[in-house]
């Protein structure tokens, strides 16, 4: 299909992908969590009629506009991205792909960017209820939007409810429902907003904490503490549910990722879930890639096998069975699935070969291989390994994805206890005697948008080198233009992010130093 | 024969919802077009403040309308999304940016601490309000006159110049249509700032650019329509897919097609009592008028450009790269499921227009924005 990749095309397209997914993702998150504080809060004021849950609401608000517009900004590049710079991959899977993304514009955009107007807007000019219900549908809005792009992302790494049309020369959606509920799309999902409403709560918990240790709004910061915190603390608990469950699917989906999340090069049975670890080089490779030592490690016997099998003894494939193969335990080897991948790609190649000199008898013979049950499960599910010409292609970056995963997972807990802690002192009314933990609180905010950025590192440092996981390689998905162009317009976006992002700080740091308007 | 037509049915409803969703996008380039004076129609910092408060209740439909169309395309028509934005790459990018730094100008611009100043914000509202629907409609003109790119056996796009796109900018008949849609914008802009803010000198001022800008709206428009109508077209052969040019393709297309030829004609007539209600009697109402004149104008082009035979996205260079509603379309499946979803459209225009007037019942005064907790 195309047979010379430009690897600087290549590295800069996904560096341009990666630098505006990650600057989008400093936002949505927010976005996602802010949006629910709100609305709990706008509802406490319309059910009380106590005019300082206005107050409250109209503070946060603010901060919600300043961190919205930068969010909807650095988020129409990402959906046009696919087209501008993904090409190829826009054809091979629009006709799954492109759906979700409709159906976000049409359910979810307009749903958010409607009755967000309403809400900054309509104070004194709609009812009170109609105003709350706007609040509530910016939420819903903004939660929903996230849903239709997670479901696409999700089928980017378990590409379900679909046929390959050799006509097309494309995959080709055959059930919508399929795609809607794919595993992997429900666990993200619900992973990923949760981990939104924990980011959210954090910022919310963090600025009030700033509140209290200057002896200032303390009735706002009181009030906003104990909503963040309850938020916060079943968000987190969520979060660390569906974490454990996502990552069972991940097990069964992409066990390379999650070898590579584990550094787990040996397959084993009884396998010890690592929580601590560092990674020392151990000399040996797998062809060019590098084999870690997992050193000062701490781990929790038979952990993985559950977390993988459901049975403590349970047989988890390492990195080496992955792509040596494993005949034992059914695994393919890496090199055989190439050759299988090469072979169903030249049935293609034939196909349209055949096709473009009429030679029908060639084409009907061609055309039925598509429809035969040995020749889709045993060939063409490997298509996208006809692409490598290493079979230690398809290892991600270990050390990446290993130490990505733990900091993240180390910060969701740390959070809940946080949480737990912020609960506890409002009850106790010794949130302000306990200026350490207000301290704590204000510096989590960072920590929590690392937690946020390191959960799509994981995510997508993980699934490389597919865009579509066993059917596409990332350099066959980019678009024929120079890799000069891309650079270009790499560094046009790192700039103007940067200078956008500086004024986002800037701006929603003097409204929160100016407070709440009286 | 029955899975034919319902698949042709299909692609043809698609293309009418993308056209629908262009024309509704050119409407709501008022705010763009409204934009694109704030340099020179306000007469000092509080008319100013009325000018882009007005715009900045509304930026947010355009900019998702945008996406939406953007998302739309993708869903039904791939290979084009793939075709044209992997190889128009500058055109594209252009477009992005200039939507990109109109989303923080109205919330940042009158901030305090936006480091940058609101002159600089101002300026990221004047830029997108140009170059947007200039640039836009110079990408739309493309589907009556070319592009130089090439698909290979799998689809896969060529673009025939390094200049990626920006050669469209050379041809002239480009830039009628994308000085005609900039012209509109700013004509629609003008309307809606009349119909929205309560200000004497202010509405003075845009009667005297009302005038002004109608008539090069016009010239342009018109001149883009003659042109396309009387030139060459891409037709694609029914049968053997063969696309060729054919002198005055397109207003065939025109004429064989009543409900575009209504939709012009109908629309071309509402924009012209539109430009009379306002330049002549001075009408807030203006703005409908032009707005449900300008939707059915777009879905006519739109229509002119991919129904009856016709290479909607022509390859200049290579005709037979040229795509078709039938070559670029999504499966059966996927046009049918969305087709469903679509059916959500006429709700959502419908709370659109509630919230919309729900907030909107009282014009933009000094004394109202004084009220305001939220204004940029």
């Amino acid at each position: 299909m195309i047979e010379n990749f430009d690897l600087s095309l290549v590295n800069w397209s996904r560096a341009q992908f990666a630098l505006t997914a990650i600057y989008h993702w400093l936002f949505v998150p927010l976005t996602l969590g802010l949006s629910f504080i709100l609305a709990f809060m706008e509802t406490l004021y319309v059910r009380t009629g106590d005019e300082m849950w206005k107050k409250i609401t109209k503070f946060w608000m603010t901060l919600f506009g300043i961190n919205f517009a930068i969010g909807v900004a650095t988020g129409i590049i990402l959906e046009f991205e696919f087209g501008t710079n993904w090409s190829n991959y826009s054809w091979f899977v629009g006709d799954i792909f492109g759906a979700p993304l409709a159906v976000e514009g049409i359910l979810a955009f307009f749903l958010e960017s409607t009755f967000v107007a309403v809400m900054f807007f309509g104070w004194n000019k709609v009812s009170k209820r109609f105003h709350l219900a706007s609040t509530w549908l910016v939420a819903i809005g903004a939660n929903l939007s996230a849903l239709w792009i997670l479901i696409a992302n999700a089928w980017m790494e378990n590409p379900v409810g679909m046929v390959f049309n050799p006509d097309t020369a494309r995959n080709e959606m055959n059930s919508f429902r399929e795609v809607v509920f794919n595993p992997v799309a429900v666990d993200k999902f619900l992973h990923t907003v949760t981990s939104g409403f924990v980011l959210a709560s954090v910022f919310v918990v963090g600025i009030s904490a700033w509140f209290l240790i200057r002896k200032r709004e303390e009735v706002l910061a009181r009030k906003s503490i104990l909503i963040a915190g309850i938020f916060g603390l079943v968000s987190g608990l969520a979060v660390a549910l569906t974490g454990d469950s996502s990552a069972r699917t991940l097990a069964q989906v992409q066990p390379v990722k999650f070898a590579a999340m584990e550094a787990l090069y040996e397959g084993k049975a009884n396998a010890g879930l690592t929580v601590i670890g560092a990674l020392a080089d151990s000399g040996e490779r797998i062809g060019e890639k590098k084999v870690h030592d997992v050193k000062l490690k701490i781990a929790i016997p038979k952990l993985l096998s559950v977390m993988t099998t459901g049975k403590g003894d349970g047989y988890v494939p390492g990195l080496k069975d992955l792509v040596n193969g494993n005949p034992e335990r059914g695994i393919l080897s890496v090199s055989e699935m190439m050759e299988r991948g090469r072979y169903a790609r030249q049935v293609l190649i034939d196909y349209k070969m055949a096709r473009e000199l009429g030679d029908t008898e060639t084409m009907a013979s061609l055309a039925a291989k598509f429809e035969e049950k040995d020749f889709v499960e045993n060939y063409f599910r490997y298509f996208g390994y006809s692409y490598f010409e290493h079979p230690w292609q398809v290892i991600p970056s270990v050390p990446v994805t290993f130490y990505a995963f733990r900091v993240m997972v180390g910060l969701g807990f740390f959070f809940i206890l946080l949480f737990t802690l912020a609960i506890w002192f409002h009850r106790k009314k010794t949130l302000e005697k306990n200026r350490w933990f207000l301290w704590i609180a204000l510096f989590s905010i960072p920590l929590a948008y690392l937690a946020s950025e390191l959960g799509w590192i994981v995510t997508e440092m993980g699934r490389q080198p597919w865009i579509i996981q066993n059917l596409m390689p990332v350099h066959v998905a980019v678009s024929n233009i120079s890799a000069g162009a891309v650079q270009t317009t790499f560094w046009l976006f790192a700039v103007l992010f940067t200078a956008l992002l500086i004024a986002e700080i800037s701006i929603m740091v003097r409204q929160i130093k100016t407070g709440p308007k009286h | 024969m029955t899975m034919q037509i319902s698949y042709l049915f299909l692609r043809e409803y698609w293309w009418l919802i993308i056209s629908l969703l262009a024309g509704l996008l050119v409407f709501l380039m008022f705010v763009q077009g409204g934009q694109s004076f704030i340099f020179s129609l306000p007469r000092n910092d509080m008319q100013r403040k009325m000018v882009v408060n007005a715009l900045g209740r509304k930026w947010e439909f355009t900019f998702t309308t945008l996406v939406t169309f953007g998302g739309a395309f993708f869903a039904s028509f791939p290979l084009f999304y793939a075709t044209s934005f992997g190889g128009a790459y500058w055109v594209w990018m252009a477009i992005l940016f200039s939507f990109i730094i109109q989303a923080v100008a109205y919330e940042y611009r009158s901030k305090p601490a936006n480091v940058y100043g609101t002159r600089v914000f101002d300026t990221f509202l004047f830029i997108n309000g140009c170059l947007g629907p200039f640039l836009l409609g110079v990408a739309v003109a493309t589907f009556f006159t070319g592009s130089d790119f090439t698909l290979d056996l799998f689809n896969r796009v060529h673009w025939g110049s390094g200049w990626h796109g920006l050669e469209a900018l050379i041809n002239p008949v480009n830039l009628l249509l994308g000085f005609g849609v900039l012209f509109l914008a700013r004509v629609l802009g003008l309307m809606y700032l009349e119909n929205s803010i309560d200000e004497k000198e202010l509405t003075a001022s845009i009667r005297k650019a009302l005038v002004r800008n109608a008539v090069p709206f016009l010239v342009f428009f018109l001149a883009f329509i003659a042109a396309i109508l009387l030139g060459k077209g891409y037709r694609a052969d029914p049968v053997s897919g063969e696309v060729t040019l054919v002198k005055y393709h397109y207003l065939h297309n025109l004429i064989g097609n009543y409900v575009a030829l209504a939709f012009l004609l109908g629309g071309v007539v509402l924009i012209l009592i539109s430009l009379w209600l306002g330049i002549f009697r001075g009408s807030r109402r203006a703005i409908w008028y032009a707005g449900f004149g300008t939707v059915p104008v777009v879905i006519a082009l739109f229509m002119m450009a991919g129904y009856g035979e016709t290479a909607f996205y022509p390859s200049s260079t290579d005709p037979g790269s040229s795509l078709t509603l039938a070559k670029a379309s999504s499966s059966y499946f996927t046009l049918k499921t969305m087709m469903y979803v679509s059916f959500v459209i006429p709700f959502v225009v419908a709370y659109i227009w509630y919230a919309w007037g729900s907030i909107n019942r009282s014009r933009i005064t000094s004394e109202e924005l004084a009220g305001e907790d939220h204004t940029y």
